[in-house]
């Protein structure tokens, strides 16, 4: 790791603490050699209306999405935008972003398919950084570019497809979609579009735990015992657990994969991207509806 | 539909747009939010009549008056409110406001469902946002259908 890490007493519980870093951290390192802030937010001109000084974007739509195929980008791509953004592959990033650092975590989770070692979350994202009326500009940064190298993704740690999901069954899933959406009464979130899933209801077995469950008032996550007691005690998850967590394209997921893989230290967590929009739409995959998770059906 | 139905301010906004590098037009849609006009005071205090438009990520709420006119179509006037933490879609909305301010009856639902996907915006913003400013037209036509019918 090219920057200190932040030494928060408050993240002192959390199995990788070194992933995450406070407002006042990022305050106080702004500038600093080897430190990268990157901007990722579900609204693509949020950054433009101001942001923190220095950060650059990177939007999920039209950076790190394939345009063609539903997938991310490649290797390739991948290097290609982080040379542009004038990223190398030492760097230390810190991403950031609005509704609770949602898609912040979404394109940290991005990064990691690529193997970018550090790779952390500003905690509390923009809520927190304006509640504490802390400054932003308007100002794009040039930052040189670099030659970040041709890393090819790996899918086979972090990421879970479908088949994969067929095959986990029996073993824990979180459904981190609001409970109307893991009941089957609706396909998308609450006041969200609708995307043309066919068909409502969860995986069976699946347990819900709605994403900002782990998010406190002011947007930061909330500490270990509490989360312990969200998801160990509520949710059953045990340590060892082999988990999945999916939702509806994988952005909320990659929320509660940060949550259980890099705070509370669970070591084999996938984030199933393909979520209720490809699982909902398939052929012959089993569906449970109403709030119980159900049973694992026999293959 | 031909070029030439489609309102002079909806033509001028959606050349503007492609006569703009990519990354240029996302600061023009940063210009549009900006111009969002306020609600009206006698709608601000008044949330049971605006309506949400649930396509959007962002909450957006539309509200259309139809002016009464003596013959032929009366005159629209859209009003939407989007919080500023919601630039996107605040630019969305000012587009339609500007671009439909003072047309007829016949010529707001005479534009073309698809106007949103000719803005060029498509790349810059992604197909999906792209969505919410085709729902927010739609359901603007909507009320006004509604609201003149016989």
């Amino acid at each position: 790791m090219t920057v200190e890490t932040d030494a928060s007493p408050e993240f002192a519980g959390y199995a990788h603490p070194e992933r995450l870093v406070s407002t006042q951290w990022l305050a106080d390192h702004l500038g600093e050699p080897g430190l990268v802030v990157v901007e990722s937010d579900e609204d693509v001109l949020l950054y433009e209306t101001g942001h923190i000084e220095g950060a650059v974007k990177i939007d999920w739509h039209t950076d790190l999405n394939d345009p063609v195929v539903r997938d991310y980008l490649d290797g390739e791509g991948f290097a290609k935008l982080l040379s542009a953004k004038g990223i190398s592959r030492d760097d230390t990033v810190v991403i950031y972003g609005d509704k609770n650092n949602w898609w912040a975590a979404y394109a940290l989770w991005v990064f990691s398919l690529f193997g970018h070692d550090d790779v952390r979350l500003l905690d509390g994202g923009r809520a927190k950084w304006e509640a504490e009326g802390r400054p932003y500009t308007t100002e794009v940064p040039s930052r040189p570019a670099t030659q970040y190298p041709v890393v090819e993704r790996d899918d086979t740690k972090l990421r879970a497809f479908k088949e994969d999901v067929l095959a986990h069954l029996g073993k824990p899933l979180v459904d981190v979609r609001s409970p109307e959406e893991y009941s089957g009464e609706r396909t998308t979130a609450p006041a969200y579009p609708e995307e043309g899933t066919l068909r409502a209801g969860h995986i069976p077995s699946a347990q819900s735990v709605p994403w900002a469950k782990a998010v406190a008032d002011d947007g930061t996550f909330k500490r270990v015992d509490e989360l312990n007691a969200i998801y160990r005690d509520g949710a059953g998850l045990k340590d060892g657990d082999e988990v999945i967590a999916y939702c509806r394209i994988g952005e909320r997921s990659s929320h509660t994969w940060f949550v259980l893989q890099h705070l509370l230290g669970f070591e084999n967590v996938r984030n199933y991207d393909g979520s209720w929009t490809e699982w909902g739409s398939a052929v012959r995959v089993p569906i449970v509806k109403g709030s119980e998770p159900g049973a694992v059906p026999s293959k | 539909m031909s070029d030439s139905d489609l309102p002079s301010a909806l033509a001028t906004t959606r050349d503007d747009f492609l006569a703009l590098e990519q990354h240029e037009r996302l600061q023009l849609l940063l210009e549009f939010a900006n111009e969002l006009p306020e609600l009206p005071e006698r709608y601000a205090d008044h949330p049971d009549l605006l309506e949400r438009v649930e396509e959007c990520q962002s909450p957006v709420f539309i509200f259309v008056e139809v002016e009464p006119a003596d013959e032929g179509g009366g005159v629209v006037h859209l009003h939407a409110t989007a919080p500023k933490e919601a630039p996107t879609t605040r630019g969305f909305a000012s587009i339609l406001v500007q671009g439909l301010a003072g047309l007829t009856v016949e010529q707001v639902l005479a534009v073309p469902d698809d106007y949103p996907l000719t803005l060029g915006l498509t790349e810059a913003v992604s197909p999906l946002r792209i969505r919410g400013m085709s729902a927010l037209l739609g359901r603007t036509k909507r009320q006004v259908r509604e609201k003149t019918a016989a």
